[in-house]
This record gives structure tokens, sequence and C-alpha cells, in this order.
């Protein structure tokens, strides 16, 4: 495994994490834009966008595109974050000269009206799915709550009168002003050649615009215990709930992701055989989720409505006594050797690799391998989670609710 | 696809064992699935082997239910065990130097699980949780309900169970589904990764070898569904479609070319159905085709959702491509089926659990392993004349349409 980093004259920064001995490669885009960068105008326009790359520029239509893909048997597809558009593949090695060409079209495509106009209806409809997602919903709603005011309450999808309102003009200008090379990551994990994986990257990328957007990056204050309830009449309810937790830039990150597996994992966790063991529920997880200057605890509790207010109980009594007592040696141990094996297991793929890989850098600007993270895996204690705990509590800001229930109890 | 080392032996009481060594990893996954599924489950009782792959990893041997997932925990061992309509499986992958530990553990769940009468209820209430979720989840109800309509009872039934089933399960259903079940004929072992056959064959024997032969079960009897339109009304944003129609199953001579009819379909964003129903006309964000089975039987299932005004629409055009087949393929698109198979035999040995998981299913299916290069060759060798011949052979027709939605379809008679 040797690392690789280099930057073109226009700012693309590109990192590789290659291995001769892998069967694959993968390749991906890391683009620093997604629903924060918006501005109410064009809400969804990240997503929308995201979209519209897969529909060719003048060289390649949208037919190429995805018939090309396929003929070389990639795995590839894209997404949207608050934070990050990322285009990403896996292919054989011997396809890393189309592959990249390829992914390098999507990034500037040339957003034909048509093409607008017709992928326009397909984005109606992927709202209209996560519509019947009860739990994506609560997601949102709980975002908006609890962000609101700052730019990650946006929603990544925008609304189904953001995106009919949206015109092609105004994708253009977001295009223009958000995809300049400064505020692109190539990332290469597996099987490549790197003077090849250079060499691609000069003759796709190089003629890119030069420049670089600045994001605020302030830390959110999130408005005290504010609710969003939707009602609807189906089985169970879903509850989410937000707290501040670390920020991506910030080192109790690593405590923070430690904690929330201890609390809050599906399987042996805290919250698990309280709850979800003993049948009073169907999920009640604890997640932590970093963002640029931002960071939360994400409560999910799915269960039957009738048990919804003594299940919250429940948790508050664990967070409760976690703020108090902190976690055990033995839980920590545990927690470690968890992620440790997560961490192993999903390297082994070139794909398993390409997000941490993508994430560290674009975040943090730095490389970890594999055996780095294990060893800061390793350097969390005990201490470290009762800072955390001390700046960062388990519990709750901001609710929502999606089910059929009309109201809770704060 | 380099040299693959796939490795069996039998054992004197029934079990069988599969191993493939990957020597490019660190990790051993294993799959093992044991003749146990909901297919039977007794009547009016559907939902019992859902129960017990639950309740059987509540305290096994030495260990109560926490002291159990924590020597999973310890040993990196990343788990999952679920009842599907054959068998509960129970699947996972770790370092391969806590390969030998971890099967250990496996071997005092599946010959001494405590199966505790105290957590009973909390097992079978979390098992109602899950099929009210379902209730609420019209896409994932869509496919269930598709699988039901589309396959002979009980291998359509839903595999979690029938939430009007759960209060007539008791502890006593799921002890004696256990007894009935839990045997080593039957049962198959796949294991892949950096691991050595001389020795596993060894362990599993150390492990297994007591395991007493059973006495073999009647398989259940089939009963077919008649109906073929279904409609359940549901207040949802989307109208969620399932289509249906008989396939080749896995094993029969026209398999890969039934593969490649269904890759040509819906296999990558070149295929027929997402460049007609999505990219052309934006009928929907989701709309898939998939090849699915069971012993001797195989059903190509369908699914779309789309907003409810546009649903008819969506219906309309689906059935179309899915009837045009027959009318002719193109050599570039069998070659992206080709391409595409290459490329997804090559990578999946990069990944020990997918190859565990494989190799065993093989063995239930085959009693042989196909090895990457047979697929492979098999797949290569397919002509658009092979792979057209196989859709007249096996013409989509005599469809089953289910819908959920706000309003029911008009589903043309004749193609039923």
């Amino acid at each position: 495994m040797i690392f690789y980093k280099e930057k073109l004259n226009n700012g693309l920064q590109i990192i590789a994490e290659l291995n001769p001995n892998a069967h694959s490669v993968a390749v991906g885009y890391f683009v620093r834009t997604g629903s924060r960068d918006e501005t109410a105008a064009v809400s969804g326009v990240s997503h929308f966008l995201e979209h519209m790359a897969f529909k060719g520029n003048e060289k390649y239509s949208a037919d190429d595109v995805n018939r090309i893909f396929d003929e070389i048997g990639a795995n590839y597809n894209a997404s949207t974050s608050e934070e990050i558009t990322l285009f990403y593949g896996s292919f054989l090695p011997e396809h890393l000269k189309t592959a990249m060409e390829l992914l390098s079209t999507l990034i500037y495509p040339t957003l034909r009206q048509e093409d607008f106009d017709m992928e326009k209806k397909v984005i109606l409809e992927e709202i209209g799915m996560y519509d019947d997602l009860h739990s994506f919903t609560a997601y949102e709603k709980v975002m908006q709550a609890h962000f609101q005011g700052h730019p990650l309450g946006r929603s990544i999808l925008g609304t189904v009168q953001s995106i009919t309102d949206l015109t092609a003009e105004q994708m253009r200008d977001y295009h223009a002003q958000q995809y300049m090379a400064g505020n692109l990551t190539l990332a290469i994990t597996g099987n490549a050649d790197w003077n090849q994986v250079l060499e691609l990257a000069h003759q796709f990328c190089d003629h890119w615009p030069s420049g670089k957007t600045e994001r605020p990056m302030d830390e959110a204050s999130p408005a005290d215990h504010a609710q969003i309830i939707i009602e609807k009449g189906i089985q169970q309810q879903h509850i989410m709930q937000l707290a501040p937790a670390p920020a991506a830039q910030n080192l109790l990150r690593l405590p923070a992701e430690i904690l929330a597996i201890i609390i809050g994992d599906d399987s042996n966790s805290r919250l698990y055989w309280k709850l979800v063991d003993t049948g009073l529920a169907e999920s009640a997880e604890l997640g932590y989720n970093e963002y640029d200057g931002s960071g939360t605890w994400l409560t999910y509790l799915c269960s039957d409505p009738e048990l919804t207010e003594s299940n919250r109980q429940r948790i508050q009594e664990i967070y409760d006594d976690v703020n108090q007592n902190g976690v055990t040696r033995e839980e920590l141990d545990r927690a470690k050797n968890k992620l440790a094996s997560r961490l192993v297991l999903r390297s082994e793929r070139p794909m398993g690799r390409l997000s941490s890989l993508g994430g560290n850098w674009v975040y943090r600007q730095e490389y970890v391998s594999v055996a780095d993270d294990l060893k800061l895996l390793n350097s969390v204690t005990l201490e470290g989670i009762r800072e955390l705990l001390k700046k960062y509590p388990l519990g709750y800001s901001t609710t929502a609710a999606v089910g059929p229930m009309t109201s809770v109890v704060d | 696809m380099g040299k693959q080392l796939i490795q069996t032996h039998q054992y004197p009481n029934g079990l069988t064992l599969i191993t493939e060594t990957m020597d490019d990893v660190q990790s051993a996954a294993f799959s093992i699935m044991v003749p146990a599924g909901s297919i039977y489950d007794q009547t009016n009782r559907h939902g019992t082997a859902s129960i017990l792959a639950d309740l059987i990893t509540r305290g096994a041997g030495p260990y109560n239910s926490r002291q159990l997932s924590c020597a999973l925990d310890d040993l990196g061992v990343q788990s999952h065990e679920g009842a599907n309509s054959a068998h509960i499986t129970f699947s996972g992958a770790t370092l391969a130097g806590k390969l030998a530990e971890t099967l250990k553990i496996y071997g005092e769940i599946l010959k001494a699980p405590h199966l505790p009468e105290d957590q009973f209820a909390a097992s079978r209430a979390g098992a109602e949780q899950a099929l009210l979720s379902v209730e609420d989840d019209p896409r994932q109800k869509a496919l269930i309900e598709l699988k039901r309509r589309s396959f002979p009872a009980p291998w359509g039934l839903p595999t979690d169970g029938e939430l009007t089933d759960l209060p007539n399960i008791s502890i006593k259903d799921i002890q004696q589904h256990y007894q009935s079940c839990f045997q080593p004929n039957g049962t198959i072992i796949g294991i892949a990764g950096n691991v050595d056959f001389e020795q596993v064959r060894q362990l599993v024997d150390d492990i297994f070898g007591s395991w007493e032969f059973a006495a073999v079960r009647e398989e259940p009897g089939l009963v077919y569904e008649q109906e073929k339109v279904f409609f359940t009304e549901q207040e949802s944003t989307q109208t969620h479609l399932g289509i249906a129609y008989d396939a080749a199953p896995y094993g029969h001579p026209d398999y890969y070319a039934a593969w490649a009819a269904v890759g040509i379909l819906s296999g990558g964003m070149s295929s027929r159905l997402f460049t007609e129903v999505r990219e052309k006309r934006g009928l929907c964000y989701t709309v898939s085709a998939s090849l699915t089975g069971m012993p001797g039987l195989g059903r190509v299932l369908c699914y779309a959702g789309t907003t409810s005004e546009r649903a008819q629409e969506t219906l309309d055009v689906t059935l179309f491509e899915l009837t045009r087949l027959g009318e002719g393929i193109e050599e570039a698109e069998l070659e992206r089926c080709k391409a595409r198979a290459k490329s997804s035999l090559i990578m999946s040995q990069e990944s020990t659990s997918s190859r565990a998981s494989s190799i065993a299913r093989d063995w239930y299916y085959l009693k042989r392993i196909t090895t990457l290069d047979q697929i492979n060759e098999e797949i290569q060798q397919l002509t658009t004349d092979r792979v057209l011949g196989y859709i007249h052979a096996h013409p989509a027709a005599n469809f089953t349409v289910l819908t959920i939605g706000p309003q029911p379809l008009e589903v043309p008679s004749d193609i039923l």
C-alpha cells in the first residue's frame, strides 16, 4: 500500500493509495459542494446537478455515458450530502483510462435544456419516493429544525416547489461557481499505476478552471427544543433527535465515534439491550455525524406509538447515566475491537477504502492509512470520553416526529 | 479469473463443508445454512423460523445472551443471522486468525441454544415491530407481496411471518421447530478467506462431528396462486408496482441465458428499463428487474415506484418493454452483460463474505460448486440467438401484477 499525492496547477488535488495485488481499482471525484452551499432560491440544485452530470458533454451524450460505463463493466454511481457531491466507480484495472475519462466528463457536463427538463421529472419522483420512507422524512425534518438559520439545515433533495421553479440557467451558474478545480479532490484506491493516473489527470483535468470557494464554518447553535411533527396514518412512530457533537476538525470526533458504538450501535449497545433486545422498539440507535465546523448526536427511535414516550424516557435514563458516569473500560475496549474489525474488513476492497481516503483528505487534508487509523482508535481513553461528554453531553436539542402521534412531550 | 482453490468435505453425519482459500486477504467469512427456513413453519404459525433465528442467539452453551454478543464482538465478528425460505442462515466475517474461536461459538449456537422462555415474548414483540414497519414501507411491501403472489406457498410466503399468526406462536413451537430442523444432514458450511482446508476440516469435525444425524423430514407441498392481479389501497405518495413472470431457475441449462435476458432489461444504466422508463420518459426514480428463484422454479420480479398520476403510463411502458424483448436483442447489449459479468466475478474475489455465501448457496442448489471461470465461460459463450431462443421459449407473459397506492391501475387482460 503506497500513498501518493499531487496538485495540478488549477488546484485539483489528486491522492492515491495503490495496491498492485488488488483485483480492481476505485476512482472518485469528491466535490466540496452540497446542500449547505446552496441558497434558498436554488434549494436541491447540488443533488439535481449530480443527476445532470450523467447527461454528458459535447463529446458524449447521456446514452453514451451510461453505455460506455456498462461496456467496461463498471460499478458506478454518485451521491450528494450536505457537504460533498461524490462521483465514483470501481472497475477492472485495464479500464482505468476509459473510466477516468468518463468520470471526468461527469464533472463538466453540458447541462442541456431538454435533459434538464426530463431529469426534473426524475428528481420529483425521487422526492416522492423519499416521502414514502418515513425515517428519511424524520431525518430531513430534524436537520431542518436543528440547523434553523444555519446552512446545514437545507434539504438535500429540495422541495417539489424549489425543484419545479429551478431553471437550467441557475444550475449553470451554481455549477460554474462550485465546480472550480480547487473544490475538487480526485481519489484513487486499488490496482493502478501512479504515473498513468497523473498522466490521465493532466489529460482530462488540466483545462478545468482554477479557483476555490470558501465555506462559512461557524458552529451551529441549535434552537432549544424545537420540534417538527409530521402526522401520518402509519403503524410505527419515528422519532429523530439531534444534539450538538464535535465537528469534523475536532479531535474529539474519535471518542465520539466510539461512544456512539457503545451507546447506540445496532447490536450489543446500551440502547440495544434496553430497547431492541426487549422488543420495546424496532430500532433505537445513536449515531455521530461530523460536518465542517459542526457535529451532531443523532438519536433514532422507531416503535409502536404507544411505547414511544416510555421508550424516550428509557433512552434519557441511559443518556443521564452516561453523562454522569461515563462508560466502563470493558465497553471501551469492546467498541475499539468492533470498530477495528469493521475498518480492516471494509478496507479489503478498493471501493471500501475510497470513502475514508477521500473523506479524510477533504475534511482534514490528511492521509490516514489503515494501520494509522487503528493506532488512532487505540489511543482513545476513558479520560477522552469524559472530556467529550463534558463538552458534548448526550441528549437532544431538537426533535422530529413522523407517524400517528400528534405531539411529543418535550 | 485466476486460480481458485475450492475444496469440499462431507461428514458422516451429513454435514457439508466447502472452503475457498483466498491468499490475498486477511479475513475469513462463513455462511452456515441450516435447513430450518420459513417453509417449515406450521400453518397459522408463520413467523416461527424468524423468531427462532432471533431467539437462538439469546444464549447458548456456557454463554447467556449478553455474553454471547460480547464474545463475538471481542473476536471482531460482523455477524448476521436470519430466516429465508429454505434456511436459517448464520453468516459473518472476521480476521482469519479468529475463525477457530468464532466457529466454536457457532457450534454452541447451533447445537446447544438455550431458547430461553423468559425472552420469548421480547423476541416475538421484536418480530411484530419488524412486520409493522413493513406495513409502513410500501416499496418493501410490494416486493414481499409480489413474491407471495408469484411463487407457490409456502415458498412465496413472507419469510418474516404474518402479523395475524404471531399470537398463535408459542415457545413450544419455537423449540419444536428447532428440534425438527436443526440437524447436520442438509446443513452447509461455506468458508472463504485466508484459511487452510485441512485445518478447517479438522476444526469443523471437532465442533460438529458429534452432532447427531436426524430423521429426514417431508418437504412441504406446493400451493399455487390462481389470481394474477392484486391491488392494495394505501395512502402513499407514490404508487408501487410489482410485475412477475416465469424464468429458468438456477441450475437449468438455460439459466445464464435467463440471466442475460434480465441483464439486458435491467443490468446497468444503459439497460432497457432504465433507458425507456426513467431516462427517456422520466417516469420514475427506481425501476428494476431481477432474476430470483427457489429450487426448480425461477421468476423475474420487476419493481417500479412512481407518482400516482403517472403510474398507469409506467405500468404500460414497463410491460411493453418486457414483451418487446422477444422481438430482438442487439449484439452490443449482450456484450455489455458479458462485461458486467466478468467484472463482477473478478471483483467478488475481493470479498470473502460474497464468496462464502456463493459456495454455500451453490452447494444447496447444485450439490457442486461452479467456479468463477466456469460461470464466466458460460456467459462469454452466449450468443444473441441463444438468448433470443431462450426468450421465445420462456416469453415474458402470464404476468402477475401488483400495485400498492391510492388507486388501482388497468391491467390488459390479454397479458395475464
